[in-house]
């Protein structure tokens, strides 16, 4: 979706302000960002200082209140809904710091979900679903549901469906946040072994600086504002 | 037992306090119970309606004589030397002048268009004799006058009036080649008579070619208790063959069939309502629970016993049944006591005008019916309730 | 298709309360069938009533009687193709409660008339050599436990005997069947030449005359005609289509149509609020799981079908459970066979039925599904936080 040169994200100027009652909340305000392609980007901050809501923004799942959000070529504050729901099935996997599985289905079916998105016929879906699991190491573990599963495992499966499109952007959220450091430290391992050998560029929203140390750059969000420098 | 009281007040009330949240589900139970209500009570107050109109026709100290085996008067028939032996007969009333209180009277059926559909209905047409008016005693006229004897001049019955067209006082009702004007609208204390036509037995007679006969003889009695001695003059009199029946009797069996057939009827159907209804309670109490399973499990690690929580809950769902059993109950009070209508009565295969009647009794056994389901809706929803395991519901979320 | 497994897990969620539901739903359409099945019982089916058939009977009502002589005044009348005379005979056997229709009719006549009772050749054969023969229905015969050749004494008040007796006996010589099955066979017919001989009084008259004319676009003009013929006569007559007369004798029954449409009505008020209640719930609780699907791309159209095809998915499963529950029991023939005659599902009430159950379904989906649809994803996300 994008040649190697140019950058694959690149936010420029944006503002995302929230109402509550008559307050506004200014969360991002004028914010700029740009990350080339392959990067494993550490965005960091105190609570409440915008992480997710930027990281909204970059999956699509909310729009600016002002300023461009253009990702691999394509604006997409200005998609539609429907476009916007296409591009995210296409185009990035997101990863959440509770997994946000579906408790009534098998590992193997929730890594499938993104899939029903697509024109793959059944046997495809299988194999891509098996490649996806054997990739975070829970080949065994296809039929067990959530509930049965460990919270790191259950993290393997959040990870296992948002790569098994083969998206270019992996975006997560506070992915060990639930985590002890043991089962934290494989997950941020297995994100380095998929920025690495599969070339995924991941945005990962984390307060551990541990878990920062892993990735290729880190960012600081305060006020409304990027910083590179490391806090006090 | 304070301590137990106070405790079930303390959940109730905090169980109370959280309805709101779950306004939805309870608006629904509530009304679904209302919907079974509003039926049971519905169906049932047509039966009691029209129970009613037959109850009142008849009183204990008339009786009706017939031609022996006949259960109607549609299919008796009796002489003119017949009706004089009757009205001879002892037990009988008679007036100031000392004539016996008997009236023989005749039943037609003619055809008339039904005021709501516009279609044809059998309405009763009954040729009476003088008597007739102190027999019955309680006519009254609400308009007009009583027909002149010997007049082809009709009254017709303030039920009839209502339910079929140009029954009006003024009005001429053409009945094969006969012409019969209304002369006055009369009330019989809402019982049978006021669904019927009445005119001169005299007059009918030729009318219908019908010569000196009759199909039935009124009698008012001089007690209720001289019924037998009546009835044994007449069964034991050779010359005669007929059967005398009390009118209340009389008129209490017509009702049993059509009233059965309406009662089972609307029971069945309240009852698989109900069914539903049921269903609906046990999933909404189901759910209370489940959203609170937590703060029940909270209550009981301080130390509530778990009958308070089963009562409670019982009582939260016996409250919303109620709460539906009387808006049902109020607004199926409104919708049909009083409504008018007529139907078929078999017996003597024409129209009887009645109304509906939604009776405190029958109002009394739809609130229980609510509170049924309320007991029933609750009970499997209290018990888990009570089932709730301490340790692993004060982790759940 | 390949979603339908998605569905399928939010129904197996909560299993009681998807029972339960499906439950609420099934009675409803239960209730839906029976009562289909009661209004066809009650009001008559009026499909069966050809629309060649008139009756005409005594203007000033039912109950008058009419000459036979008539009979052939009507035959000679253009237009008219047949007529065949029936009588209310009233008979009792035993018991006045065990009510059953009783008539005399003239046999080749009526037989021809009717089609759809269906008598063999050999029941009709022996109908027409015994004086006193009857051709009884099957469902009569059930309830009574009658055989071909039994001798069955009936009592009829209104037709006496010149002595004054009401007691007549009769032959059984043959059943009949029905043609289709909403056609009564619970009727006892005998033949008219053995009740105008043995009757003591009115000996010549009948009760009305079923006319069959050859054009049924011309029934209107014929039956005017007819009424004309004898206007004015000691037997004035009324002459009406075979449907309008059922129709009108329901009527006199009551308005059995509205009381039914309105109970139905108030069933399934109660039952789109009692599983529109556990839909919506069912879709709240979910909300952060929808918010999933929508971040992993799934379609604001696409998760309102979901939603819709949860709801449609419960109502049909519910609805064809419980209108095939009622289909299945009246399928044998009524439950209350001296009561209800003729009481089946008709196949018009089983499509609006299948029709009731989509509507029900999207109508209890509607606003979850809307609700789901207009969910921001953001937002959802944030209520597990
Ligand atoms: N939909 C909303 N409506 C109103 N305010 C919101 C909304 N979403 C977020 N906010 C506010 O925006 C601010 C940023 O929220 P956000 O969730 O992005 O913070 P965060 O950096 O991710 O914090 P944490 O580290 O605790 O997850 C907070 O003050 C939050 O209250
Ligand atoms: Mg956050």
């Amino acid at each position: 979706m994008t040649t190697d040169q140019s950058p694959l994200i690149r936010i420029a100027d944006v503002d995302k302000t929230y109402r509550r009652g008559a307050e506004e909340i200014r969360v991002l305000a004028g914010l700029s960002l740009t990350v080339q392609c392959g990067e494993f980007l550490a965005l960091m901050g105190p609570s409440g200082s915008g992480k997710s809501t930027l990281l909204n923004l970059l999956g699509g799942l909310d729009r600016p209140t002002r300023g461009t959000v253009e990702i691999g070529g394509e604006r997409i504050d200005a998609l539609s809904d429907r476009r916007l729901a296409g591009w995210r099935a296409r185009h990035v996997g997101l990863v959440f710091q509770f997994y946000n599985l579906l408790p009534v289905m098998t590992a193997e079916r929730n890594v499938e979900l993104p899939l029903l998105l697509t024109h793959l016929s059944k046997a495809d879906r299988r194999k891509h679903v098996a490649t996806a699991l054997a990739i975070v190491g829970l080949a065994h573990r296809t039929s067990h549901y959530p509930r049965q599963l460990s919270g790191g495992e259950q993290q393997r499966v959040g990870i296992a469906r948002a790569i098994v499109t083969d998206p270019t952007l992996l975006l997560c959220d506070e992915p060990t946040g639930d985590l002890d450091r043991k089962s934290g430290d494989e997950i941020l391992s297995l994100l380095q072994t998929l920025n690495r050998e599969q070339g995924k560029t991941i945005i990962m929203v984390t307060h551990d600086p541990h878990a920062s140390s892993r990735a290729s750059r880190t960012v600081h969000l305060d006020k409304g504002q990027l910083s590179a420098a490391a806090p006090a | 037992m304070l301590n137990w009281l106070s405790q079930i007040s303390a959940i109730t009330l905090a169980n109370l306090k959280t309805l709101p949240e779950r306004r939805g589900a309870a608006v629904a139970a509530a009304v679904g119970i209302a919907g079974v209500v509003t039926v049971l009570v519905g169906v049932l107050s047509i039966a009691e309606g029209f129970q009613r109109v037959l109850a009142v026709s008849g009183s204990p100290d008339v009786a009706i004589v017939l031609r022996s085996g006949s259960d109607a008067e549609m299919n008796s028939g009796l002489t003119h030397d017949d009706t004089r032996l009757i009205a001879d007969a002892p037990g009988l009333a008679r007036n100031a002048a000392n004539l016996p209180l008997a009236s023989a009277e005749l039943f037609v059926v003619i055809n008339l268009p039904k005021r709501s559909t516009g279609t044809d209905a059998n309405v009763p047409l009954r040729g009476v004799s003088p008597a007739a008016f102190d027999v019955r005693g309680n006519l009254m006229m609400l308009e007009g006058r009583r027909f002149e004897p010997g007049k082809n001049e009709v009254i017709v019955g303030a039920g009839a009036a209502r339910q079929f067209s140009g029954l009006d006082v003024g009005k001429t009702v053409r009945v094969g080649q006969t012409e019969w004007v209304v002369v006055g609208v009369f009330a019989a204390g809402g019982g049978v008579a006021e669904s019927e036509i009445w005119t001169d037995a005299a007059v009918l007679q030729p009318a219908y070619h019908r010569g000196d006969t009759y199909q039935a003889v009124y009698a008012k009695l001089i007690s209720a208790e001289a019924f037998h001695t009546f009835t044994d003059a007449l069964t034991t009199n050779p010359q005669l063959s007929i059967k005398a029946v009390r009118q209340s009797d009389f008129y209490a069996d017509q009702s049993t069939q059509l009233v059965g057939f309406v009662k089972g009827i609307g029971i069945t159907i309240a009852a698989l309502m109900a069914v539903g209804a049921l269903f609906g309670a046990l999933n909404t109490m189901y759910s209370s629970v489940a959203a609170r399973t937590r703060e029940i499990a909270t209550l009981r690690a301080l130390g509530f016993g778990s009958s308070p929580v089963v009562v409670s809950v019982l009582l939260e769902s016996l409250a919303l049944a109620l709460a539906g059993g009387v808006l049902g109950a109020a607004g199926a009070w409104l919708a049909f006591d009083g409504h008018t209508t007529s139907t078929m009565n078999w017996q003597t295969f024409s129209q009887v005008a009645f109304a509906f009647r939604v009776s405190p009794a029958l109002l009394v056994q739809a609130i229980l019916w609510a509170a049924m389901i309320g007991v029933l809706g609750g009970l499997f929803p209290a018990i888990r309730a009570a089932r709730i395991p301490i340790a692993a519901a004060l982790r759940e979320t | 298709m390949k979603f339908l497994y998605l569905v399928a897990c939010n129904l197996r969620r909560k299993k009681l309360r998807t029972l339960l539901t499906l439950l609420s739903i099934g009675i409803a359409f239960f209730l839906f069938g029976l009562l289909g099945a009661l209004k066809l019982a009650l009001t008559g089916d009026v499909s069966i009533a050809n629309a060649d058939r008139l009756m005409t009977r005594h203007k000033v009502s039912i109950i008058q009687m009419i000459p036979i002589s008539y009979q052939a005044r009507i035959a000679a009348i253009p237009g008219v193709s047949g007529v065949t005379a029936q009588t209310w005979f009233g008979g009792i056997y035993q018991d006045p409660k065990n009510f059953f229709a009783s008539m005399p009719v003239e046999p080749d006549e009526f037989l021809k008339m009717y089609p759809e009772f269906v008598v063999s050749d050999a029941h009709r054969q022996a109908w027409r050599t015994t004086r006193n023969g009857a051709i009884v229905g099957r469902t009569l015969m059930e309830r009574f436990n009658w055989k071909v050749g039994d001798r069955i004494p009936l009592s009829a008040p209104i037709w006496r005997h010149a002595d004054g007796r009401d007691a007549w006996e009769f032959e059984i010589v043959g059943t009949y069947e029905a043609a289709r099955k909403s056609v009564d066979t619970s009727q006892f017919f005998f033949r008219y030449d053995y009740f105008d001989e043995g009757r003591g009084q009115n000996k010549g008259t009948i009760s009305w005359f079923a006319v069959r004319v050859s054009d049924a676009a011309r029934a209107d003009a014929i039956s005017a005609a007819l009424d004309r013929e004898f206007a004015n006569s000691a037997y004035e007559t009324k002459t009406e289509p075979e449907a309008a007369m059922m129709q009108g004798f329901a009527q006199q029954v009551g308005d059995i149509g509205a009381i039914i449409t309105g109970i139905l009505g108030a069933v399934f008020f109660t039952i789109l609020l009692v599983s529109g209640n556990t839909i919506t719930q069912g879709v709240r609780e979910r909300t952060e799981e929808i918010g999933v699907l929508k971040a992993l791309g799934f379609t604001n159209t696409l998760v309102l079908g979901l939603v819709l095809a949860e709801s449609c998915l419960l109502a049909v499963l519910g609805g064809v459970g419980g209108l095939g529950a009622a289909w299945l029991m009246t399928i044998g023939g009524s439950p209350l066979p001296s009561l209800l005659p003729v009481f089946y599902v008709p196949t018009p009430h089983l499509m609006l039925g299948a029709g009731l159950m989509v509507a029900l379904g999207l109508i209890t989906g509607a606003l979850p599904a809307l609700q789901a649809m207009r969910l921001g994803v953001s937002e959802a996300l944030r209520r597990q936080a």
